[in-house]
């Protein structure tokens, strides 16, 4: 259950931001997590409004973008697209691939609320 | 009465927040101020208030304290010529005992440290202690895996007096510490006979990034009809170029060219 150390480390670096940006609420995260990145969204997902809770994103709404795993081939330069893993090129055979996407965690976009006097 | 002074209603001035102005009372005695707001009571003496939503890109890892103190790592064993590997697996791998014959074995040769995670217990840093290498346990509690601050808070003490290759056991377990980077020079997964042969399959994210595999327990393969070739091809299907290791511990098969292979890696 690392996807509690996840959060928590989500909860402090929106903090951070809200605190930076002189926010008094944070109404939206956006996260994207990468399909080898190890975490589970779901279980993310419900952890995310208990360590949130009395903090600045206690409302927030946690919105999750997957991303699949995709490997770019090194032979032939072909980008292609998987579930989780690759055994080699499927154009060319190659092994010679590396992957390109699929690792992510991490935050794309922070909405905040900033009341003005 | 005003419930702001308390007066009885004379012609008076109210500061609020550093802004005067003041307003009619039921009885009916007004009074005025700079800024010209008659109303009557009750009422809330409140700045006019807009809220605004600003949306704020950061494209920032989420572990990025976690990978801050991992480069920090990175750079203190660089900088000491220290070659650290961390070495992931499940529970019940033989993590543990393979280190008890590598450090047997590297005795004299290599100068050896280890940091050792578990949830409980120094028990494995006691197995692994009088080998010639400085031992130190972590005990995460109630966390799966290690992290680059818990690793980072040791280096100093124990792998600064020429130490040249540091064995960081991590915590039993095949997902969390995938997730974690310690700061090592680069991670061993390992699997035992006992287990499924397409565990690399089952779980891609640790054997995918491990550039180094350890099939531990070979000498138990007949027994269980183990299927080293079926084991070898999921390996490659999440690492086409995995460097492969196949040894007993416990027979010493493989431990030869295993123990080449860190002589080799420091060198």
């Amino acid at each position: 259950m690392h996807e509690l150390s996840i959060a928590q480390a989500l909860v402090e670096q929106i903090e951070a931001t809200a605190t930076q940006e002189h926010a008094q609420r944070v109404v939206r995260v956006v996260i994207t997590v990468g399909a080898l990145s190890g975490v589970d969204p779901e279980a993310l997902s419900s952890l995310f409004p208990l360590v949130a809770e009395g903090t600045v994103a206690a409302d927030a709404t946690l919105l999750i973008e997957r991303v699949a795993v995709r490997a770019h081939c090194k032979a032939c330069g072909l980008e292609t697209q998987a579930k989780t893993t690759f055994s080699g090129c499927t154009a060319c055979g190659s092994k010679d691939i590396e992957l390109s996407a699929g690792r992510e965690l991490n935050i794309k976009t922070i909405e905040l609320e900033i009341e003005e006097r | 009465m005003c419930k702001e002074c308390g007066c009885g209603g004379d012609p008076h001035v109210h500061f609020h927040n550093g802004v005067a102005h003041s307003h009619e009372h039921t009885q009916g005695q007004a009074h005025t101020h700079p800024h010209e707001h008659p109303h009557k009571h009750p009422h809330e003496h409140v700045s006019p208030v807009t809220a605004e939503t600003r949306t704020v890109e950061i494209q920032q890892k989420i572990l990025s304290r976690n990978d801050e103190q991992a480069e920090r790592n990175r750079a203190w064993l660089k900088e000491h010529g220290v070659v650290a590997v961390n070495l992931i697996s499940s529970p019940g791998t033989g993590k543990t005992y393979l280190l008890e014959r590598t450090l047997e074995g590297l005795r004299g040769k290599v100068s050896c440290a280890v940091i050792t995670g578990d949830q409980r217990t120094d028990n494995d840093a006691r197995r692994l202690q009088g080998k010639g290498a400085p031992v130190r346990q972590i005990e995460t509690i109630n966390s799966c895996h290690l992290d680059a601050e818990q690793v980072g808070r040791l280096l100093p003490e124990i792998a600064g007096a020429g130490v040249r290759l540091l064995f960081i056991e991590n915590v039993g377990n095949l997902v969390c510490p995938a997730a974690f980077d310690l700061g090592e020079t680069f991670k061993i997964a390992l699997l035992s006979t006992t287990e499924g042969e397409d565990k690399p399959v089952k779980y891609p994210t640790l054997f995918s990034t491990a550039p180094v595999a350890v099939l531990t327990k070979m000498d138990l393969a007949p027994h269980l009809d183990w299927d080293v070739a079926a084991c070898r091809s999921c390996l490659r299907q999440v690492r086409p170029g995995v460097f492969i290791f196949e040894l007993s511990a416990k027979t010493g098969f493989g431990m030869e060219a295993w123990l080449d292979y860190l002589t080799k890696l420091v060198e």
